[in-house]
């Protein structure tokens, strides 16, 4: 298909928007071990991504809403196309999307930079991970390529749907999919061995444990999680592989395997990765609330010693999305228990977040007001998860688009909303110029305003039964009654008002990038060190590396003239 | 030239040694999640029993001798490059290089009598995890012995010593994971 084919070709060309240097920008910029280079390197493929992604989520709206029309932009939707386009948007957003922006790009831009070093700990490990992230970027895209299409077996590939190509019928594009994705994964192992390396070993003298920005820690614990939870999904996609290309067995359980052994790969690494995607994202809030409240942040140290809990609980949860494959029920009531206690830890954090605003002086800039967005939306995920992860009322909800509303309610805070805070935050850093506010904040309604409109009425077709992954619901008399046609036009029509508003903020974005009004090095008066540097920084960042005094978010110190105090500032 | 980040100490550890315990640790995970399966699996069937009898005992075990004494000179060799002796580090490495190596022939003539008796990766779910978790475990070790060559050229001209002992430690994970294979998957019949 068409859309496939510029991907590479865009790809270097949004490479090039890295900055400015004099000499042969395919070594500065495409073979560069420069941390800030490589954190550019991943944002715009994660952009490049997220188009990709969303053109899919419109092609399979638009089918929903208006089943057997013509789409424009793609034509007429078979159902193969359907199920293609539907498990590579869930497999893109997250994989290709939320990972490498909010923990690769954001990690490898933010941890040198706000612990006080030059550089990652291992410059070509570093430079390596995202070779091998694009290849696998590569290899997603050309599935569409092969004869028999794009894998079409979910996101979560259940065999025996996905471990044989009769019942699949993508003989090449299930195999590419395993492989991108098992790519990916040696990717980010690669990228969460240097994080988690360069933030033991290489912070700045005098930042001890408690002076560490929040966001460092956030990003350095998810990749603790992703490290120890990816292992078994590796393994079990070893035997997925072998199981489509040998004709082993181990997912058959005529031949003595099992199906569900895969679920419980899957999710033993599907569900610690929402907490892989969802700390860093909850980092990020931290960081702008404070900054634009101007004041200290509420319980540094329960919120970090919290985040470990929540790490650890994350591994003993997985099992609640397999409440109706036919496990045991006295499993079912243990995984109920955990899952309503991890709802504990995550949800202190979010509190100590609202505490921190209260009493403070609020500037209502757009990374607040995102920040702000992030914290209202992801609560209603949250709150609508309980009724999922008790198993009574899951067996009820299972795969119905009340899971979809739900998790989208919280992956769209995470991979959206929390992108977008970081981005406009982080921008005057990374390009040494300003967005426009007024554009921001026209982009900032025009996404949240049809991001609930699109998701409030799929709750509401959930809970009257509609299942998901159905490519036509004319076909199912239950369902296609006028009233729920009218909600899934209306969540479709608001689709089509949220892309269209991603148009504001990639001119915005880009025009910025080159015309934008200069930014200073500190313009939002923050603590952490990243503001110290230059915007944007050079080559290693400071011609002196700093030395830290005190934690990140001295605000309103009482008796001190300006209301902040930067981390390298001897008292 | 590398960056200040590469020198730093923050945590006590050096950077090398800290980061060859999450390779391992990451490692681990993933051989206890097919491990695990298989233990799973072999707990739920006990017919398997019957097809694991086919796998050779004596091969097993003494391949098991051959990674055990691998490991000890790759002990020697990070002894030799502590105290300096750069080329005595190397030529430590070369033996357990020939220790690797010479599993990895065991391993694919063992193999070969398996695949001819009719024992292969399709022909029982207990062959598919044989060949599975055997294979992944093998990969490692002729990674293991490639990075050891790099390793041990550098060695002998007493550069990036501190190599030996990081490439020696993943060593011994190899080692580790093939004493639970072993057992596992010879030793139960």
């Amino acid at each position: 298909m068409a859309e496939s084919i510029p991907a590479t070709h865009e790809e270097s060309h949004g490479d090039s928007h890295g900055g400015h240097h004099e000499e042969s920008w395919v070594i500065k910029y495409l073979w560069s071990t420069d941390h800030k280079i490589i954190a550019m390197q991943y944002l715009f493929t994660g952009m490049f991504m997220a188009l990709i992604g969303g053109f899919f989520a419109y092609t399979f709206r638009m089918q929903l809403a208006f089943p057997g029309e013509s789409i424009p932009g793609w034509g007429m939707l078979t159902p193969p196309d359907y199920n293609a386009l539907v498990t590579n948007h869930g497999t893109i957003m997250i994989f290709w999307v939320a990972m490498p922006v909010l923990i690769a790009a954001f990690g490898n831009f933010l941890i040198p930079l706000m612990i006080g070093c030059d550089d990652m700990v291992f410059p070509k490990l570093n430079r390596l991970s995202f070779q091998i992230f694009f290849l696998s970027t590569v290899v997603l895209l050309a599935s569409f390529l092969v004869p028999g299409g794009a894998f079409g077996g979910a996101w979560t590939a259940y065999p025996p749907l996905s471990a044989q190509s009769a019942y699949s019928l993508t003989p090449w594009g299930a195999p590419l999919w395993v492989l991108a994705v098992a790519l990916e994964f040696v990717a980010f192992l690669m990228g969460g061995i240097n994080f988690v390396t360069t933030t033991m070993n290489s912070r700045a003298p005098g930042m001890k444990m408690h002076d560490i920005p929040m966001i460092i820690w956030m990003i350095v614990i998810a990749s603790i999680i992703f490290m120890l939870s990816v292992g078994p999904l590796v393994a079990g996609a070893v035997m997925l592989l072998f199981d489509q290309l040998l004709g082993t067995g181990f997912y058959d359980p005529a031949r003595g395997g099992d199906p569900v052994l895969w679920q419980h790969l899957f999710w033993f690494f599907g569900h610690p990765e929402v907490y892989v995607v969802l700390l860093p994202a909850m980092g990020i809030v931290v960081e702008i609330i404070t900054t634009f409240s101007r004041k200290k942040f509420f319980a540094y140290k329960a919120t970090l010693y919290t985040t470990f809990a929540a790490g650890i609980i994350s591994f003993t949860v997985w099992a609640h999305h397999q409440f109706i494959a036919g496990i045991d029920p006295r499993m079912a009531h243990i995984f109920t228990v955990t899952t309503l206690l991890i709802s504990v830890p995550i949800a202190l954090i979010t509190f100590c977040s609202i505490a921190t605003l209260y009493g403070g002086s609020i500037r209502f800039t757009t990374p607040m007001l995102w920040a702000l967005a992030f914290i209202f939306e992801f609560l209603l995920g949250g709150v609508t998860g309980i009724y999922l992860g008790a198993a009574g009322s899951d067996i009820y909800f299972h795969d119905s688009y009340f899971v979809l509303a739900h998790f989208h309610y919280t992956f769209f805070p995470i991979g959206i909303i929390a992108t977008f805070a970081a981005v406009t935050y982080w921008f005057p850093k990374m390009f040494g110029r300003h967005l426009n506010e007024t554009l921001g904040k026209i982009h900032f309604w025009g996404t949240v305003i049809p991001f609930n409109v699109i998701f409030i009425p799929l709750f509401v077709l959930g809970l009257a039964g509609q299942h998901r992954r159905i490519y036509a619901y004319t076909l199912f008399p239950d369902l296609a009654k006028a009233e729920f046609q009218d909600l899934r036009v209306l969540a479709t029509v608001a689709l089509l008002v949220l892309l269209v508003f991603q148009v504001v903020f990639l001119y915005n974005f880009f025009v910025s990038c080159f015309k934008g009004r200069k930014a200073e090095d500190n313009p939002f008066e923050a603590n952490s060190l990243e503001w110290t540097a230059a915007s944007p920084p050079p080559h290693g960042n400071w011609p002196e590396l700093p030395t830290v005094y005190r934690g990140p978010y001295e605000y309103s110190v009482p008796g001190r003239e300006k209301d902040y105090w930067p981390q390298n500032e001897p008292s | 030239m590398r960056p200040v980040a590469t020198t730093r100490s923050a945590s006590g550890m050096p950077t090398g040694r800290l980061a060859i315990w999450w390779v391992i640790s990451s490692e681990i995970v993933i051989f206890g999640g097919l491990l695990g399966a298989y233990i799973m699996h072999r707990l739920a069937h006990d017919a398997w029993s019957e097809q694991a009898a086919h796998t050779n005992t004596w091969i097993g075990a003494f391949n098991t001798l051959v990674l055990l004494t691998s490991s000890l000179t790759a002990v020697l060799g990070h002894k030799a490059a502590d105290e300096g002796n750069g080329a005595k580090a190397a030529k430590m490495l070369y033996c357990t290089m020939a220790g690797g190596a010479t599993f990895a022939v065991i391993k694919a003539i063992e193999w070969t009598i398996e695949i001819q008796a009719g024992y292969t990766i399709t022909s029982n779910t207990f062959w598919s995890f044989y060949y599975t978790a055997a294979g992944l475990h093998a990969l490692h070790v002729i990674a293991g012995v490639v990075i050891m060559g790099i390793v041990a050229a550098a060695a002998k001209k007493n550069q990036e010593l501190h190599r030996v002992e990081l490439i020696g430690l993943y060593w011994h994970f190899v080692d580790v994971v093939w004493i639970f294979l072993f057992p596992l998957l010879y030793i139960a019949k």
